[in-house]
């Protein structure tokens, strides 16, 4: 097996499934000579020609659009979309479009399209490029929305996504690219879409994170463990559908709940999680369920994203108000 | 057995005639030389000086940037080196009260606008006080999102235009923003609605790594201005009398209701597409590379400017100096802005906070002031 970073883990599953299936089809902005502004696709031109791995003209409308009609043609586009703060110029052909194709064609027609995007703060990109949008992704019936945490993750989730037959979400977290790496299996293995995964076991509360968070909760939880606090963390990894069964297990065994993300507090993944652990598991609760959530403000100017981004700081402050409720 | 003509029209000779009617306007050559004596635009010897001072001043400010980035003492940064007769000497034809909207590398047309530099210096580190702009400063900050300026671009035009204003709106792009549906959008409205729009498109050859070839098949991009029925140029961006004297053409055509342009200048950007890991020997040769430095629109107004007896090594030492100066100064006060607090990006959020906002504004003042 390989240590590989969560960029290498992609690649991996990008090579992978274009050798399987011959209907892969990867494009977006300089994927192909330039292997991608992050190196997601290096080396994909080189090896799988640039039929099958190409540049597109610079339009993320276009790209989505793009893919709908291959789609249609049998392929299995893999777009990418440079960064995901630049998703609103491609919202029809995706919220709009491919979302529906399956439902507007009667069940006759499909989507399968994986469209990849980086995303995330705590690297200090300019506006419009770090942005936590999978709210708005997971808001729209008839997509998926993956946000992997581990390369490992990444790897599986990515070869299931682009194995399945409706349109999903994949982004990758860019703090999450190079920061750290992991043992991922040379050979293929997916992930089912859906599944949550618990990242750390413990008994006095359940954390439900995903992407970058993950990471700032198993931190958190090792801190608490230093006051004798058993923190479990639910990693989402798909945030739709949610691992309903997964998060009511852990809070069950638990009786204490939060919610940690990246993105903004308001109409969030977080409030969703919230909702359907009270529906389902109240009676079990011995606390509120709280959130740790960024501010309600636009994604900040570069400069403040250390002030602004939740950390472990953060989460265990809302622990211990949860644990001692 | 070649498919039969319908009537009189081929639309392949068509296309062809048209393509090639988009010659490049070029006045002042490689060598220096007027090679266009009707076209020069006959700027007096103080204006020519003026836009040579631009043009010296803003290649010391990209290599000073370029360096301020690398020490960590800059953020975000698109180097322009290469494309100052594209920026300066196209800005050199507008007035005050010409409104810009500008992409991320067109912070120099800003700074000739009045934009401080220390709050380019600002903006770059990601800070909110750079975008800040003074009232009566006709710009917006720089866009990100590529080719998004363009329609606003119209819609500023369109405003001008209702408010009888002796003025123009000037958006600029890259050869890949013209890709964009905002593009296409931008031109076709404005030449629907004749708005006094100029849409410069800075044809740098490529989009990133993406080579101008890959963005169209279309022989210019000027020649897109046809598809929208307004007048579309192609001018040598790396000649500041042409780009000049389009430009000037452009603005006197939108002041007097006679609509917008669509100029393409074709330049090159030596440096990386920005600072933040892009690695130009991925996509470029260093013979492309030499083959346009040889273009370059400093070395040839400068050889023009001293033929004529209007410049020389001191006056140039005097505005590299002026401008280390000025850079030193303006980062020591972009050094003295006030830490981002997360209240302050709270607060400009809306005109009356809503309660959530408000709610977190009182936790984070809190916090603040431990």
């Amino acid at each position: 097996m390989a240590q590989l970073t969560m960029i290498q883990a992609i690649t991996d599953a990008l090579k992978t499934e274009m050798k399987n299936d011959e209907n892969v089809l990867v494009f977006g902005e300089d994927v192909g000579n330039n292997g991608g502004v992050f190196r997601a696709t290096e080396g994909l031109q080189k090896e799988f020609g640039e039929d099958r791995v190409f540049d597109t003209p610079l339009a993320e409308s276009g790209i989505g659009g793009l893919a709908i009609g291959l789609a249609l043609q049998g392929y299995r586009p893999v777009p990418e979309i440079q960064f995901f703060g630049f998703v609103f110029e491609v919202m029809d052909s995706i919220s709009g479009q491919m979302a529906r194709m399956r439902f507007r064609s009667g069940g006759s027609l499909s989507s399968p399209v994986t469209i990849r995007s980086p995303f995330g703060g705590g690297v200090h990109t300019p506006e419009m490029h770090a942005d936590s949008l999978e709210g708005l992704m997971a808001a729209q019936p008839g997509l998926k929305v993956v946000i992997p945490s581990t390369p490992y993750d990444a790897k599986g989730l990515l070869i299931s996504a682009i194995r399945d037959n409706d349109p999903v979400i994949f982004l990758e977290h860019m703090k999450l690219y190079r920061s750290f790496r992991q043992e991922v299996p040379e050979e293929e293995y997916t992930i089912p879409l859906g599944k949550a995964d618990v990242k750390r076991e413990g008994k006095d509360l359940t954390i439900v994170a995903y992407g970058a968070m993950v990471q700032e909760s198993i931190k958190a939880a090792e801190e608490l463990e230093k006051e004798n606090y058993s923190v479990e963390v639910v990693d989402l990894r798909t945030i739709q559908p949610l691992d309903i069964e997964t998060i009511i297990a852990s809070v069950e065994k638990t009786g204490r709940a939060m919610v940690v993300q990246e993105a903004q507090k308001q109409a969030g993944i977080a409030a969703g999680v919230v909702a359907e652990i009270t529906d389902r598991a109240i009676l079990t609760l011995e606390a509120p369920v709280l959130r740790v959530t960024a501010p309600d403000s636009v994604f900040p100017f570069s400069q403040a994203e250390q002030v602004w981004l939740p950390n472990s700081k953060d989460i265990v402050e809302t622990a211990k108000k949860v644990l001692t409720f | 057995m070649a498919a039969k003509k319908l009537q009189q029209f081929d639309p392949v000779e068509t296309l062809n005639a048209i393509e090639e009617k988009f010659e490049m306007v070029q006045i002042l050559n490689e060598e220096g030389e007027i090679v266009n004596e009707e076209a020069d635009p006959k700027l007096s010897d103080e204006d020519l000086q003026e836009l040579m001072n631009r043009m010296v001043y803003t290649r010391i400010l990209d290599q000073r940037s370029i360096s301020l980035n690398r020490q960590g003492r800059l953020g975000f940064y698109a180097p322009t080196a290469g494309q100052e007769a594209s920026q300066l000497a196209s800005h050199f034809a507008l007035s005050k009260e010409d409104f810009i909207l500008p992409g991320y590398r067109d912070v120099p047309q800003l700074i000739w606008h009045g934009w401080p530099l220390h709050q380019a210096f600002l903006f770059s580190r990601g800070h909110f006080m750079g975008n800040q702009m003074a009232e009566g400063l006709n710009v917006l900050p720089p866009q990100i999102i590529i080719g998004a300026q363009f329609i606003q671009a119209t819609g500023v035009a369109l405003g001008m235009q209702k408010r009888k204003k002796e003025a123009v709106a000037v958006t600029y792009t890259g050869d890949g923003g013209s890709s964009q549906g905002d593009f296409y959008e931008g031109i076709n409205f404005a030449g629907a609605f004749r708005a006094p729009a100029i849409f410069i498109v800075q044809n740098n050859q490529y989009a990133i790594s993406t080579p101008r070839e890959l963005q169209t098949s279309a022989k210019t991009i000027a020649q897109k201005a046809v598809s929208a029925g307004i007048p579309g140029v192609l001018v040598d961006g790396m000649d500041p009398l042409a780009v000049y004297a389009v430009t000037r053409d452009a603005r006197e055509r939108a002041i007097k209701g006679d609509g917008p342009t669509l100029i393409e200048t074709l330049c090159y950007r030596y440096g990386p597409h920005t600072m933040a890991g892009d690695d130009p020997t991925r996509y470029r040769t260093s013979d492309i590379d030499s083959e346009w430095e040889k273009k370059d629109p400093l070395v040839r107004f400068r050889k023009y400017l001293e033929a004529k007896g209007i410049w020389d090594e001191s006056k140039e030492n005097e505005v590299i100096e002026r401008a280390k100066e000025e850079i030193k100064a303006a980062i020591k006060k972009a050094d003295g802005a006030p830490k981002q607090k997360v209240s302050d990006l709270l607060e400009i959020m809306y005109e009356d906070v809503p309660f959530n906002v408000q709610e977190q504004l009182d936790i984070y003042k809190a916090k603040e002031s431990k």
